[in-house]
């Protein structure tokens, strides 16, 4: 009985390092792929007789150095800096006040007005870039990266607003209450007392713009088509791959610049993300 | 008449006091969400129904007669396939893969924050880095799978089948990374439901001598299964509204046979500038969205009434 016993927990010991390891190696394969390429050299990467896993040759830098002194990834990565920093900053100043304000309205109203602001996270970019196209044209704003500026944070407001509320609910009433009491405005009470409290959430929502903006890629595929404006979402696929050119060193080069550490930094909050998520669609 | 008159404006004035200063915070956002999202939603319904070009700016109505063109249109009907298809493959792969590895990362096991961090990054990782990363794994001459499959003798020494550069290839190509994208996004919701269902009830049905699937089946599952619901509606969401995928892999291509809803839009709206005809293939989308909004709606009132 014990003997079978035992046996079959080895099994299903077994069983779930197998599956561990399977998921882990699909799961890190393509950023494992990058590296291995970003760092080979092209007649070690373009020699079909080659183990494509081992550097046949010695590794080089020089896709690094290409990338960075004879195209224009640095010009996308300030870009992209820049466009992801004002849309921070933008987001915020919406999102801030409408989050507190949903976490203190109470009853069906403030009920009803987060589950609308939720649903707007839904509408998907892909539905909307053909009128905000026409509209950035109208403005003047095509081939200019203020177009992305005032757009993104329509992609973060609905989700960071109730990210915020959820946020500031956790947050104890009776604080503020307590400095309206004592005569501080409603501003003061919110800048002074609950702001301060609130920096993890903001930082999660930071987080989650900053990112976005960095991923975003249809807005910036339409409305920005001059080489030295685009972000690196776009700039990378559009002027980097070239159907003709052998360029495959310095782009896994640059994918492997842009995604490490905007992967690490964002999974260190999925978790808070994902609560988010699964909040607005069961509360 | 002077006695009820001076009542009424006091009343008048009590509505304008008691506009709450909530709602004034909220005035900001909503306003821009309306402009930004509301509008361009509005006129993309109204696009479709004129005769507007990037070249021409005819907004006449032009009745159905955009939709009429589209559904006569074989790659318009191939493209709305392809997302159904897509869309169902990878929500059924990913609900099944996310069940296998919930289930693994429910159990105890030394160095679980870090391979958990690990698994997760497919979903941090910016879409388009990694799409290019797989773009250049499904490479027609130097792809890794072909490598691998030439060395196990699945392929003969001198092929090199084009992943991307044939038809059925190129979709399975889209579906690999869809799942590989959002299989750690619905791990994680199908983890936070799992780790809710509690520990007694697990016991109590191993004491009564339920084997592994029985408990999965019949306790596990009908329990996370509003949690469930939410990684069904946001993959579902996530791939059949997507772009960047199909758009760097294939570009809709060979000969736009792999298109989406949003990637033949973006052809037919962006790069053939016909605005209208564009706007009425993305509103194909909006079936799919109003789903998911009912769904929403009615697990946020379920919540409210328990």
């Amino acid at each position: 009985m014990t003997a079978t016993a035992d046996i079959r927990r080895l099994f299903l010991r077994l069983l779930l390092v197998a599956i561990l390891a399977i998921f882990l190696a699909q799961a890190l394969f393509p950023f494992a792929w990058m590296a291995i390429t970003a760092f080979k050299r092209d007649s070690d990467l373009y020699n079909p007789t080659n183990n494509p896993f081992l550097f046949n040759e010695p590794p080089t830098l020089a896709h690094f150095r290409l990338l960075f002194k004879e195209t224009k990834f640095p010009r996308w990565i300030v870009n992209t800096a820049w466009v992801g920093l004002a849309t921070v900053l933008i987001t915020l100043v919406l999102a801030l006040p409408a989050g507190y304000a949903l976490a203190r309205l109470r009853g069906r109203v403030g009920q009803n007005l987060g589950i609308a602001v939720f649903l707007t996270y839904l509408i998907p970019p892909t539905l909307l870039f053909l009128p905000l196209s026409q509209i950035v044209s109208s403005i003047g704003l095509q081939d200019n990266t203020w177009s992305l500026v005032l757009t993104y944070p329509s992609l973060a407001v609905p989700f960071v607003s109730w990210l915020l509320m959820g946020f500031f609910r956790s947050l104890p009433q009776e604080l503020e209450e307590a400095a309206l009491v004592d005569g501080a405005t409603r501003f003061t009470a919110f800048w002074r007392i609950l702001l301060p409290l609130a920096v993890p959430g903001i930082l999660t929502a930071v987080i989650f713009t900053f990112t976005l903006a960095v991923n975003e890629f249809i807005y910036a595929l339409t409305f920005v088509s001059i080489s030295d404006l685009k972000t690196v979402s776009v700039g990378v696929p559009t002027d980097l791959i070239r159907g003709d050119v052998f360029f495959w060193g310095a782009i896994m080069a640059s994918a492997l610049v842009v995604s490490l550490p905007v992967a690490l930094l964002y999974n260190a909050f999925l978790d808070r993300f994902v609560e988010g998520l699964t909040a607005g669609a069961l509360r | 008449m002077v006695s009820t008159a001076v009542p009424r404006v006091a009343a008048r004035r009590g509505v304008v006091r008691r506009v709450r200063w909530e709602f004034w915070l909220l005035l900001p956002a909503t306003l821009y969400i309306f402009l930004l999202i509301g509008f361009p939603l509005v006129l993309s319904i109204y696009y479709s129904l004129s005769h507007i070009s990037v070249g021409r700016r005819d907004y006449s109505f032009a009745g159905l007669a955009n939709f009429r063109a589209i559904l006569a249109d074989e790659i318009f009907r191939q493209a709305l396939r392809n997302t159904v298809l897509i869309t169902i493959v990878v929500l059924i792969a990913v609900l099944v893969l996310s069940t296998i590895l919930a289930t693994a990362l429910a159990e105890r096991f030394p160095g679980k924050p870090i391979i958990r961090y690990l698994l997760l990054l497919p979903w941090a990782s910016p879409v388009v880095m990694s799409t290019i990363a797989w773009k250049w794994i499904f490479d027609s001459q130097y792809s890794v799978i072909n490598w691998i499959a030439r060395k196990l003798h699945l392929i003969g020494p001198y092929e090199f089948p084009q992943w991307l550069g044939i038809p059925s290839l190129a979709i399975i190509s889209i579906i690999i990374v869809q799942v590989w994208r959002i299989l750690p996004f619905a791990t994680v919701i199908t983890l936070a439901g799992t780790s809710a269902v509690p520990r007694e009830l697990i016991e109590a049905a191993l004491v009564d001598g339920a084997g592994f699937f029985t408990r999965l089946f019949r306790i596990t599952l009908p329990l996370v299964r509003p949690i469930l619901g939410v990684a069904i509606l946001f993959t579902a969401l996530f791939t059949f509204t997507d772009m960047a995928v199909v758009w760097i892999l294939t570009r809709g291509g060979p000969y736009n046979t792999s298109h989406v809803l949003s990637s033949w839009a973006f052809q037919v709206g962006i790069v053939a500038g016909d605005l209208a005809q564009g706007a009425a293939i993305a509103l194909f989308m909006l079936p799919v969205l109003a789903i998911v909004a009912v769904w929403v709606l009615r697990l946020s009132h379920r919540e409210v009434t328990e």
